[in-house]
């Protein structure tokens, strides 16, 4: 039906540029098609492949149940409907922009102000991020971005833009930081090939490693843009997820501390999606220090505005301060819980991932189980874990990682008692492949002996009391 | 401060495909700086430029204070909060679809089936259009649009895409109705400057006419584009807006009556906006009878969902039966009655407009007021009617209309009150230009005597117990 239909529809229409045939996308099918249920299903797909934040929603219920007049539902509220329905102003209820600048500055720790005013609504991160494209590049542009990236970005920033991503590579020799080279070395390549660079888009926190960038790589970043007169665009989207030292810092304070930077060259991108654990709500928000790129981005946020009926509730909601005092602090606490307990558990079956502070996921190292240093390795391996083990994470090559034996797992979406279940999963492969690599290793000097000692410690450091999978601190729930 | 940062900004950013330096928005600024307001602000503008249907919140308001589960907010609701604000799967809620399908099913008298799978949100109608642009044509292909239409087509299906738009003119000879003519004498004048026409986009009802297509027009307008093998869009968003006859017939229905036409070539555009009156909601809906076209712009939809809070809402709203038989029926009577009130009043003042049985707006016709057959008096006569008549309304010009002279003036966004305000300005303002008109002509072999009386019977027509402004059986409402 596509082909004889092909001729009538666009380009942009009949090309890959939305990204869903990538392999990324079979983990997914594998899970809807079946997925995990401890009761009704329990040899079904984990989904570990989502970066989704509901370890906190009870302390949402509750303030939304002692809230009523943030809703134009309720007895309390109903009374607003038409004002709330019939308003359409692009710049946002004023009360939801002020809010909304009010909970940045506050995950911010106060350390900086953000200007209401500069606050651009758009249809989640994922719009704003088209946007900003849009207005900072044309077709045939660049932008630089650091590997391993979120793999949305090719679709938000690519496809119906028309502008390129040039990857900045970086690799676990140093724990996959940028640096000045690798930076140099993408814009380089781009003027090689005579495609001009408009700008450079960092995430920080960093999807997928888990990771906050230092006040050195922030302020070398905005070297960089400054001397090449382009733009940085900092998606802070996980900036409330931090949860240990380091700490967060945001692009925001260094400015504030860089009066040399160019101010219109910088821009943030922000959302609800993940810090509070709300991607239904369609949150998406663009900051810039740029006072044409904030009127462009708001004339253009017409095709992707939040509905009044939530920047209501939301604008209630991020104003009560004692409410957010908490929440934050409550689910830092339970993202850095719930990733020790991922970590240890994988760390105890020889599995290392990459030290992070912060995220709904974490980078895990499978180099040694791989068959080979390629990335088709990389894909077998991964078929096995979804086919096989049952547990959708997503494979390295999908974040455009330079070396392959890298997954993001996601830990945040689901209960205790399904993490220690994937962590059964887990490591039964682990055992099974160290097995196998054992088993193709030419005899060695090693007795018998000592190889199946070394299975029946991991067999116990699995079952020991001191295991979180066996901890009876862990509460079940279904 | 924009022309020096010109040269960091993408072409898009920098040009004014957001049409928003047009004297159209001229009105609305006048009316922002001094709105008009009973008590408070008596001598402000009068807003009438603005397509809003705002006579029915009574009836949404007493449905949603007595469904509180249709709220995620609600005591009753609140339980569902977690699952809602974390659905992101962008089909949107299976009931949310399903209820939209019957809704558009309903406001067709049941005389087709809308199949739910099919149905793509969008960010509003605006995301609606753009993403529809995107799927169908490239940059510097065209579609053709019968004039006058609705001003923001320049922005939703050009500004970012870079197609272009060719007028289908259509002049008040017959109604401002488009004939096959008018048609081919478009697509011919693309062919010759080179340019590929990939569609035709019709509004059904008509904004700004405020009429309806017929049968035979539909028809022709399939049979064109069948011919020409290009798409055929319709953008319905003011199909629950009929309140008279002739009634509405869907594209759906001229299709499903036609087994020769190419159903891979229809695409229905609607939205909320209009029919409910809930802009601020952003619910645009995509309707596509072409496989391809579904999944492109479910794909696309990512950059405009509809909040899932929304969703929920208006799932529970669109499948209450008897809610949308009594909404639909009782809308369109206040609809009706409204329009009534405001074109009788024209007419006593010897105004015309166009006949139409839908819409939120009439088309007045002003040409004998102008001081000249051009659009340049049409600006002045414009500029009178908002600086010294104090009311907002939109010239003809904005809608790319062929002939001067026309202006929409927009009836249910305010109260019976202020309507009479505003049929009292614009008397004293046809008064006004008719004395002045009056006294330019050359002297004419007419007695002063008859002149007074002319004027004298004017005034009597306003004041009589018979016209719409003395009525008793007008409610007053603040």
């Amino acid at each position: 039906m596509l082909t004889n239909q092909e001729q009538l529809l666009s380009k942009i229409a009949s090309n890959d540029g939305h990204g869903e045939n990538s392999a990324f996308f079979d983990g997914w099918k594998a899970y809807d098609s079946d997925p995990y249920h401890p009761t009704q299903n329990p040899n079904g797909v984990i989904q570990m492949g989502l970066a989704e934040n509901q370890l906190s929603m009870d302390l949402v219920e509750e303030w939304v149940r002692n809230n009523p007049q943030a809703s134009i539902c309720t007895p309390k509220g109903a009374s607003q409907f038409k004002d709330i329905a019939i308003y359409q102003d692009y710049h946002g209820l004023p009360e939801f922009r002020n809010a909304v600048a009010r909970f940045m500055e506050k995950v911010r720790g106060n350390r900086v102000r953000f200007d209401p005013d500069r606050i651009v609504m758009s249809g989640g991160a994922t719009g704003a991020q088209e946007t900003l494209a849009f207005c900072l590049a044309d077709p045939g542009e660049a932008l630089l971005v650091p590997t391993p990236y979120y793999p949305g970005n090719d679709r938000d920033l690519t496809w119906r833009t028309g502008i390129e991503l040039i990857p900045v590579v970086c690799d676990s020799s140093n724990d996959f930081k940028f640096t000045r080279d690798a930076l140099e070395t993408a814009f380089n390549k781009a003027q090689e090939s005579n495609t001009k660079v408009k700008g450079l888009l960092l995430n920080n926190p960093s999807n997928p490693l888990g990771t906050v960038l230092d006040r050195e790589a922030l302020s070398m970043a905005i070297n960089f843009i400054n001397d090449k007169n382009i733009h940085l665009i900092c998606d802070e989207i996980y900036s409330a997820t931090v949860f240990d030292e380091p700490g967060f810092i945001s692009i925001a304070e260094i400015l504030q501390e860089s009066p040399q930077t160019n101010p219109e060259l910088i821009h943030i991108i922000y959302s609800l999606s993940k810090d509070l654990g709300f991607p239904g709500f369609r949150v998406g928000i663009l900051y810039s220090y740029n006072d044409a790129v904030v009127s462009c981005a708001r004339k253009m946020s017409s095709f992707g505005l939040v509905s009044t009926q939530t920047q209501l509730l939301l604008a209630s909601m991020l104003s009560d301060e004692e409410f957010l005092e908490k929440f934050l602090a409550e689910s830092a606490a339970r993202l850095c819980a719930r990733r020790s307990m991922l970590c240890q558990g994988l760390a105890q079956m020889g599995v290392g991932s990459l030290k992070g502070s912060a995220g709904l996921y974490c980078w895990m190292d499978l180099r040694r189980l791989l068959k080979a240093a390629t990335f088709e390795a990389e894909m077998e391996l991964w078929r096995v874990i979804v086919n096989d083990v049952r547990i959708n994470v997503s494979p390295g090559a999908s974040f455009h990682c330079s070396e392959p034996g890298w997954f993001r797992v996601c830990f945040a979406n689901m209960d205790d008692e399904t993490m220690r279940v994937a962590l059964g999963r887990i490591s039964k492969l682990v055992m099974q492949s160290n097995k196998n690599s054992e088993s193709r290793k030419p005899c060695r000097r090693r007795s018998k002996l000592e190889i199946s000692l070394s299975f029946r410690r991991l067999d116990e450091i699995m079952m020991s009391p001191h295991s979180p999978m066996t901890s009876p601190l862990v509460r079940a729930r279904t």
